[in-house]
């Protein structure tokens, strides 16, 4: 009995250990994205003219419905993404005058999405398109409960729902064109390429019109970095975008959970076993069991 | 003697399937009060269900792309797991700490864990959009291992397995199983060991889920504690439900409890008030701590602040202090009134962290239509008709077959 409780003994301090370790490995910082050999987008806010060409032809390219003529920008009115379109134009008032600002799925570095999705159907692709996969998802929605942007759109008037929400054109990048709506913007707001060389660019605009430009780079950092980049002329938070969005990235508030997972699963039944064994041998006073 | 005699008589002499054909018949008068109620619900809320699958979830739900999950989500999941708590910390008693005091209640609040786990996992599947692909994160062609929720679907489907092991003796008893029962048997311990394991991981990892919606949730519900706190809190939600499911069939299932588990019963309830009273006291204690930490007094003049002070004072903190004087005063009355209010608590808790304190600043907040509340309550309606099916065939109240008795587990 005394070996018992040795043993018990030792099992609880080891689990101490574990589970120390493990919460240690779980605050590791966050890695800022290094790798920034992807493609993204930098939308130069400044240079957009709020014409929906983007709108158009991403509605075109991924069979979406038209966009109706009447819904068009206004200031003060605010139009979101839907099952039915995967981008829109909003219109807002600035203490610089009035700004467009592009929304649609970020593409980030280390996507909530796919972190959250327990199919995989929410994948991240070497060329940086955040995808989702008919045939994996099984419509749980935890990946529009995980994502900081609201991005996945659920349809929920459909049998077989999808998730709609912007892929940065897949399948056209695959085959070597760039994305519909990049394709599509005559004033040239919208420039496709690869991420690390988008920031150079965003930063060289900033660096050489000094007085055109709010001097951040909305996405470099944000929810650890994303594909999609934004410059614009005035604080973001004017553009309706959330500035406050943690500077790591969303799945890193999982990881100390997830991580203390192999050492519960190896300590805790040997600890159960250890106490099992050790109160066993007292005399059941009160066993029922005559 | 042999047994198959014993258990021939215990028959009176009909053949199995005989036997299996009259034990599924109904047993029991057919107009009760729970009948009346449940009837008329339970056939609303199929009725319901297949409207949702006809027509989409959208169709049935106000969930909508802000708040993509609703009551079914938020209460039959999140609420219902936590109130099944009380089978981990019972077996965890009994089988590990080897206080037989609790024995005799051991196997009711086991069945009602696995029936909660059954039906709570039925409510995902109506809830999910694409229910065929449920076996996606099973079989393996696509484990999305990073995912606290793909850890929670396995733990479910484990701890189901673990819990009808562990209640499997008493259906080999039921069906005379001899041989059945002593290997069944014989697997508890392996069983239960497993069972806390699954149950810490994923009473926690429900808490996990939410972690990633930290912009989403007030943050008088977000920080970075919820598993721990959702640990701390399902010891009492499930003990508290052991205790007012225990009075209730006290009187319902009166005819099969012997008087000496009846007398017992108070005791349990006793021992059962003081461990919630620590359980909820650690329990508000963290809850302060994290209020101090985060600052979060600020938030308190609003309405928000309020909801959060009435959750905290009423039905934390005043069911704390009733549970403290049930033990000193022994009242049995104050304690069973302290697990009701525990247990209103930890709804509105649970609600709270899913809920309502999810997109609390949304344009069209959300609120469940009459038909998310209907199918609700069918799910727990279907659950209490399959509990009392078991309870009035198997041994669960009443004593096990003299011939279950001679063999020690």
């Amino acid at each position: 009995m005394g070996v018992d409780r040795r043993n018990f003994l030792k099992a609880l301090g080891l689990t101490g250990v574990a589970l120390g370790t493990g919460k240690q490995l779980g605050a590791a910082p966050a890695e800022s994205v290094e790798d920034d050999e992807f493609y993204g987008i930098l939308y130069d806010s400044t240079w957009c003219a709020g014409c929906q060409g983007c709108e158009i032809a991403c509605a075109e390219a991924n069979g979406l419905p038209e966009v109706p003529l009447e819904d068009v920008p206004e200031v003060g009115k605010i139009r979101k993404t839907d099952e039915h379109r995967r981008t829109v134009i909003n219109a807002y008032e600035t203490s610089q005058g009035e700004f467009f600002m592009k929304t649609q799925c970020m593409q980030c570095a280390q996507p909530a999405c796919a972190a959250a999705c327990l199919t995989k159907a929410m994948y991240k692709t070497k060329d940086g398109s955040v995808i989702w996969r008919e045939n994996k998802c099984m419509g749980c929605r935890y990946c529009m409960i995980s994502c900081p942007f609201d991005m996945p759109k659920f349809e929920y008037h459909s049998t077989n729902p999808k998730i709609e929400k912007c892929d940065m054109c897949f399948e056209r990048v695959k085959e070597g064109k760039v994305p519909a709506c990049v394709e599509a913007c005559p004033a040239e707001a919208l420039t496709f390429g690869n991420r690390r060389e988008l920031i150079a660019e965003a930063r060289r605009r900033i660096a050489e019109f000094p007085g055109m430009y709010h001097d951040v780079i909305y996405g470099e950092h944000e929810a650890g970095g994303t594909g999609w980049l934004y410059l614009s002329a005035v604080p973001f938070d004017e553009l309706g975008l959330n500035t406050k969005l943690q500077k790591k990235s969303y799945p890193e508030l999982t990881k100390g959970f997830l991580y203390s997972v192999p050492s519960v699963f190896v300590l805790a039944p040997a600890l159960l076993l250890g106490i099992h064994s050790a109160t066993k041998d007292k005399p059941a006073k009160e066993d029922d069991n005559e | 003697m042999s047994d198959t005699k014993v258990i021939d008589q215990e028959r009176n002499g009909k053949s199995t399937w005989k036997f299996l054909a009259d034990e599924l018949k109904p047993k029991g008068k057919p107009f009760t009060w729970f009948n009346i109620i449940s009837v008329p619900v339970i056939t609303a809320g199929i009725v319901i269900i297949v409207l949702r699958f006809i027509h989409g979830l959208g169709y049935v739900s106000n969930i909508d792309q802000e708040v993509p999950w609703g009551l079914w989500k938020g209460f039959n999941v999140v609420t219902g797991v936590a109130f099944a708590g009380g089978a981990y910390v019972l077996t965890f008693i009994v089988y590990i700490l080897n206080v037989q005091k609790f024995k005799s209640i051991v196997r009711v609040t086991v069945l009602n864990g696995f029936l909660a786990y059954v039906f709570y996992a039925g409510a995902l599947v109506l809830d999910l959009g694409r229910p065929l692909k449920i076996i996606n994160p099973i079989i393996g062609n696509s484990f999305g291992a990073n995912s606290v929720l793909f850890l929670i679907a396995w733990h479910f489907l484990l701890y189901m397995i673990a819990q009808l092991i562990e209640f499997s003796p008493a259906i080999a008893e039921w069906l005379g199983a001899k041989r059945a029962r002593k290997v069944l048997s014989s697997m508890t311990l392996a069983a239960v060991i497993m069972g806390i394991t699954l149950s810490t991981l994923h009473q926690s990892g429900l808490g996990a889920l939410f972690l990633m919606a930290k912009e989403k949730i007030h943050p008088l519900w977000y920080n970075e504690f919820i598993p721990i706190l959702f640990l701390v809190s399902s010891v009492f939600a499930g003990l508290s439900m052991v205790i007012f499911e225990g009075s209730i069939s006290k009187k319902v299932f009166a005819d099969k409890i012997s008087e000496k588990n009846k007398t017992g019963h108070k005791g349990i309830i006793h021992t059962f008030s003081q461990i919630c009273a620590f359980a909820m006291f650690i329990y508000f204690f963290m809850h302060i701590i994290v209020f101090i930490h985060g600052k979060n007094w600020t938030y308190l003049n609003s309405r928000m602040g309020l909801w959060y002070l009435v959750e905290m004072i009423g039905f934390v903190l005043v069911p704390m202090v009733l549970f403290f004087i049930s033990y000193r005063k022994v009242n049995i009355t104050l304690a069973k009134v302290a697990a009701i209010v525990t247990m209103v608590g930890i709804v509105i808790n649970r609600l709270n962290v899913s809920i309502i304190a999810f997109r609390w600043d949304a344009e069209v907040p959300y609120y469940p239509t009459w038909m998310e509340v209907v199918v609700t309550f069918t799910i727990i309606f279907v659950e209490v008709w399959v509990f009392r099916w078991v309870v009035n065939r198997m041994p669960v109240y009443n004593e096990s077959p003299a011939w279950a008795k001679e063999h020690k587990h």
